[in-house]
């Protein structure tokens, strides 16, 4: 069987590794999608946990928080589609003045 | 090396090229498939987990529909590739290192065995979507029903950031 | 070499099964074209295809022929990762489908190895094929923008937003057949099929849903539910406005040419028989024959059918125009009738009675997929093309709230009935 500790240092990687493309790029759409790879990373700790403990409640929180994130990525599309809309460009150092 | 060791780190292999790709591609659109690799990479880690019912939701949910929304606003957007942009000096220099800290300073708290995480995992949870099921219904039915709201809330504030305004 | 077969025995029968599943399914869609434009030139009033070879047989041979050798051009400015991704996704995520689908009950007893008939058997077996459909929105969403053509794109939205709206309602439907069996593997979901009240076997099937314990709610409107979404789902007409010809040239495959557009074309009617085979597991009792188990003349259906249709096959070709059709037919047909008089011997000779037995679920499951397949192929010849806006109303107006009824009321009736 597969220690506990693989699925968390894989999550660890993960984490990190959304977390530098989030800092690192440019396009808004990009570090959203980083964002969800932070989030994926979390549900993976959640569930080698479950596993490990042999309860249920691990997965149980998965799917809330899969839920949660489909709600977030439905609004913040819909904030990215409008940021185009008004600075014609998916760049986020256009998005830096709070005034239009 | 037992055929799970092996198949776990095909997976987890993968999963870290596909996030790395996601970093490292200048296009959205390769972007938004490198994380569908990484996402279809976790749900096998789940299947092999156990945890089949939230392979199968990470799959349907992930990767079959939010996915299919990214993808879709990056067509309908026309998002090129990414502009080369000076970003400061300091960034280029101390950001890679500051990352890898981030990185193993996580890695470090969560390698450690705790006490309740055994060294090795318990065998497979049995008839694991039973127990899911029941526990979604009969202890967290509140925030259960509280998600479809706030699914409902997520749908309308979609449609009216993103209706064109009325002239 | 006798202990290494036996030591991974269980690899080496499921790369077989996996290679002689793909190619039955491959010839089988090869026929599929041939039966579709026969059968909808005969709803028009005119011939098929009836030049190739005998009655058109050989047309499929010549299409693949045709598209090894057609030039592939590729167009300029394309994304070349994503316009050659595309086509394999789509084949790929259609063929895998096959691997949870059962066939059969029971299993061949060969040198000691029980060989099922199908490829996997998992717990979650339908969830997987909802995970693959769901994933199969990606082939068509990417063709349609890689083409670097605003028809291709238009027709590739369009059509990936008919099938993500239609997979709720395609997932909706089932959820009542859910509640009934308690399970998501397919093979325990045939089995709660198989025992009808007072003996009759097709009353168990969940349309009926009249089991031995007591009538449920019959999952009509599931089962329509389910068809339309799936034939709205898989693109097919009346639903195919994003790849109809007079409409947007073709649609998310125009820039494809020869093999890609093969691999696109050999998905879409991969997962009409995947649609097909659901549709009878789900709701018309899998491989559970029509007549009662306990009447004898069920065991020899396969073969009673068999030699009328041999004597047929015969018959016709004996009579035939040219000189390969006199040759091919009659031998074709006199093979037919051999096999169904041999099966039919069974009767008397023991060992070929459990051959009877084997072949009698997998010929059900065979000739119910069939049926749906023709349905799929009428609706085609016969039904005029809705419009976007109609199909998008149709999906989210009409099929989800049914669906959603459908799923109250069986629950209601579970309920009240107070057990499955």
């Amino acid at each position: 069987m597969v220690p506990t500790q693989y699925y968390l240092l894989l999550s660890a990687i993960l984490f990190g590794l959304g977390a530098v493309a989030f800092v690192f790029k440019r396009n808004i759409i990009t570090i959203f999608m980083s964002i969800e790879l932070m989030l994926n990373a979390v549900n993976l700790a959640f569930v080698a946990f479950s596993q490990a403990s042999g309860k249920v409640d691990g997965q149980v929180f998965v799917l809330f928080v899969i839920v949660v994130a489909a709600a977030e990525a439905a609004v913040g599309l819909g904030i990215i589609i409008l940021i185009q809309r008004n600075r014609q460009s998916l760049n986020i150092e256009k998005v830096n003045l709070l005034k239009l | 090396m037992s055929p799970v060791l092996i198949i776990f780190f095909v997976l987890a292999g993968l999963a870290v090229l596909g996030a790395l790709n996601l970093v490292l591609q200048k296009h959205p659109i390769h972007s938004a498939l490198s994380l569908i690799v990484v996402m279809v990479c976790l749900a096998g880690l789940y299947l092999l987990m156990g945890a089949e019912f939230v392979a199968a939701v990470q799959i349907i949910v992930y990767g079959g529909a939010i996915m299919v929304l990214f993808i879709f606003v990056i067509m309908l957007l026309n998002a090129g590739e990414e502009e080369h942009t000076d970003f400061s000096k300091i960034a280029k220099f101390a950001g890679l290192p500051l990352a890898l800290a981030l990185t193993a300073s996580l890695a470090a708290l969560v390698v450690k065995p705790g006490q309740n995480v055994h060294g090795a995992t318990q065998a497979v949870i049995p008839k694991a979507t039973e127990q899911i099921s029941t526990m979604l219904f009969k202890d967290f039915v509140y925030p259960f029903e509280l998600t479809s709201f706030l699914i409902l809330v997520a749908i309308m504030g979609a449609l009216v950031l993103a209706q064109r305004e009325k002239k | 070499m006798i202990a290494f077969l036996q030591q991974n025995a269980f690899w080496i029968i499921t790369i077989v099964k996996i290679a002689l599943l793909l190619f039955i399914v491959l010839t089988v869609n090869a026929y599929l074209t041939w039966f579709e434009r026969k059968v909808v030139a005969h709803i028009q009033s005119r011939w098929g295809p009836h030049r190739v070879g005998p009655h058109g047989l050989l047309q499929p041979a010549a299409d693949g022929l045709k598209f090894l050798f057609k030039e592939d051009p590729t167009p300029l400015g394309v994304d070349k990762f994503v316009y050659y991704l595309a086509p394999f996704l789509a084949l790929a995520l259609s063929l895998t489908a096959l691997a949870v689908i059962p066939f059969g009950p029971d299993p061949i007893v060969l040198f000691g190895q029980k060989i099922y008939l199908w490829i996997t058997n998992p717990d979650i077996g339908l969830l997987i094929l909802f995970a693959i459909t769901a994933l199969s929105v990606y082939g068509v969403a990417l063709a349609g923008w890689a083409s670097n053509s605003k028809y291709s794109l238009l027709g590739g939205l369009r059509s990936s937003a008919q099938m993500i709206s239609y997979e709720l309602a395609l997932t909706m439907s089932v959820v009542g057949v859910l509640l009934m069996a308690n399970t998501f593997s397919l093979t325990e979901i045939i089995e709660k099929q198989s025992h009808g009240v007072g003996g009759v076997g097709f009353l168990g099937w969940n349309i009926f849903a009249w089991g031995k314990d007591g009538l449920l709610f019959p999952q009509i409107f599931g089962f329509i539910c389910f068809f339309t979404s799936a034939i709205a789902e898989t693109n097919r007409a009346p639903f195919d406005l994003p790849e109809a010809e007079s409409e947007l040239v073709a649609g998310f495959h125009t820039e494809y040419a020869s093999f890609k557009f093969a691999m696109f074309f050999i998905a879409e009617y991969t997962a009409m028989i995947t649609v097909s085979c659901l549709a009878t597991i789900l709701f018309f009792g899998g491989w559970v024959s029509i007549f009662p188990d306990s009447w004898t003349i069920t065991h020899y259906i396969p073969s009673i059918t068999l030699i009328p249709f041999g004597l047929w096959v015969i018959y016709d070709g004996l009579k035939y125009e040219t000189i390969f059709g006199k040759l091919v037919l009659p031998a074709v047909g006199f093979a037919m009738f051999a096999i169904g008089a041999v099966l039919l011997a069974g009767a008397w000779i023991a060992p070929l009675h459990q051959v009877n037995e084997f072949i009698q679920p997998v010929f059900w499951f065979t000739a119910k997929v069939f049926v749906f397949l023709f349905f799929y192929v009428w609706a085609r010849g016969t039904l005029p093309r809705l419009r976007y806006d109609q199909l998008m109303n149709v999906g989210w107006k009409l099929l989800l709230p049914v669906s959603i009824a459908n799923v109250i009321v069986t629950a209601g009736v579970i309920l009240w009935r107070g057990h499955v």
